[in-house]
């Protein structure tokens, strides 16, 4: 980084704000049972990487765009994913009346 | 104008583009740790939407436009509202989602996401990483791509057809949006049709999916 570091605002600041938010979408990721609960903590993780391809993509490279192509992808998975978690949550709350990711084991059975 | 006021009105904009940051930044982080300490699940889900407006401001402070509304369109009005909905149909009545979590393990959990952060932010600073070190400040300057002093990596479109890097807008202050729309019917035009493909399997499959069994009696 180099210089005043909370002046001067760079590369480093924005991936330390996205190295942040990634761990704590793990530690969601990792302490919830609700499966939607789960769900949040990965759209914390994505917008993570998102941050980090904007950022890249703005220091890097600024005569191209291609991180931002990234991110308009990684959204638009995010949307598709989020929408197929969550009927698959449905279907199975309907199974089994609960959201809860540990007692989702009918295939054990 | 002198060169002391063009100094003194840079070094203002300095400051206050380092303050946008700052907040920004706060307001990312601390609705995240809203998320990790929340016990009640609908509370995680109002902390996300400060979370992913705060992205999105990120976006914008980075000059990335199009992509801050896309954030806040389909992210806050669409992803978020479906998150809602899936609470609202799938918790009866106990809300709060912690209790099954032993003690020892959200402990070992934030251990991790310590280690991971930590780890991620010394890794980010160690590395020395290519940089155009004159476009860090200048917001909304022009003319970035030719003052780097560098010669602009070339697309692989044949030469006179759609050429995102010729296309004007990438930093004269249009927005992004023409560029990006370029760039996703020439270099990315396969990806862009994969994922177009993949979004009518996914609006099929979870409407599949999610339907009641009509004769199964489930539910």
């Amino acid at each position: 980084m180099g210089g005043n570091t909370f002046m001067d605002i760079g590369l480093g600041h924005y991936l330390a704000v996205s190295a942040i938010l990634f761990a704590l979408g793990l530690v969601v990721v990792m302490t919830r049972r609700n499966a939607i609960g789960i769900l949040m903590g990965l759209e914390l993780l994505l917008n993570a990487a998102g941050i980090n391809f904007v950022a890249f993509n703005r220091f890097s490279a600024p005569e191209r765009m291609d991180g931002q192509i990234f991110v308009i992808f990684i959204v638009i998975l995010a949307a598709a994913e989020a929408a197929t978690a969550l009927a698959l949550v449905l279907n199975i709350y309907h199974q089994i009346h609960t959201a809860n990711v540990d007692e989702a084991h009918l295939l054990k059975e | 104008m002198s060169a002391v006021g063009c100094g003194r009105e840079g070094e203002w904009a300095l400051s206050f583009h380092a303050i946008i940051f700052w907040a920004l930044a706060a307001m990312t982080i601390v609705p995240a740790i809203g998320i990790v300490v929340s016990k009640n699940i609908v509370h995680m889900a109002f902390w996300l939407l400060g979370t992913l407006m705060g992205v999105a401001g990120l976006y914008l402070h980075m000059e990335a436009d199009f992509l801050g509304m896309t954030q806040v369109f389909v992210y806050i009005g669409g992803i978020n509202v479906l998150l809602l909905f899936g609470i609202m149909l799938t918790n009866r009545e106990p809300l709060y989602v912690r209790a099954a979590v032993k003690r020892p393990a959200i402990a070992s959990a934030v251990l991790l996401g310590v280690v991971v952060a930590v780890g991620l932010i010394q890794s980010y600073g160690a590395t020395e990483w290519h940089t155009a070190k004159d476009v860090v400040i200048e917001a909304g300057a022009s003319g970035s791509a030719e003052s780097m002093g560098r010669p602009s990596v070339k697309p692989m479109t044949a030469p006179g057809l759609l050429d995102p890097a010729s296309a004007e807008g990438v930093t004269n202050g249009d927005g992004t949006a023409a560029t990006l729309g370029t760039y996703l019917l020439s270099d990315y035009i396969l990806p862009f049709e994969i994922v177009s493909i993949l979004l009518l399997v996914v609006l099929v499959g979870a409407a599949y999916i999610a339907r009641r069994d009509p004769e199964g009696g489930s539910a």
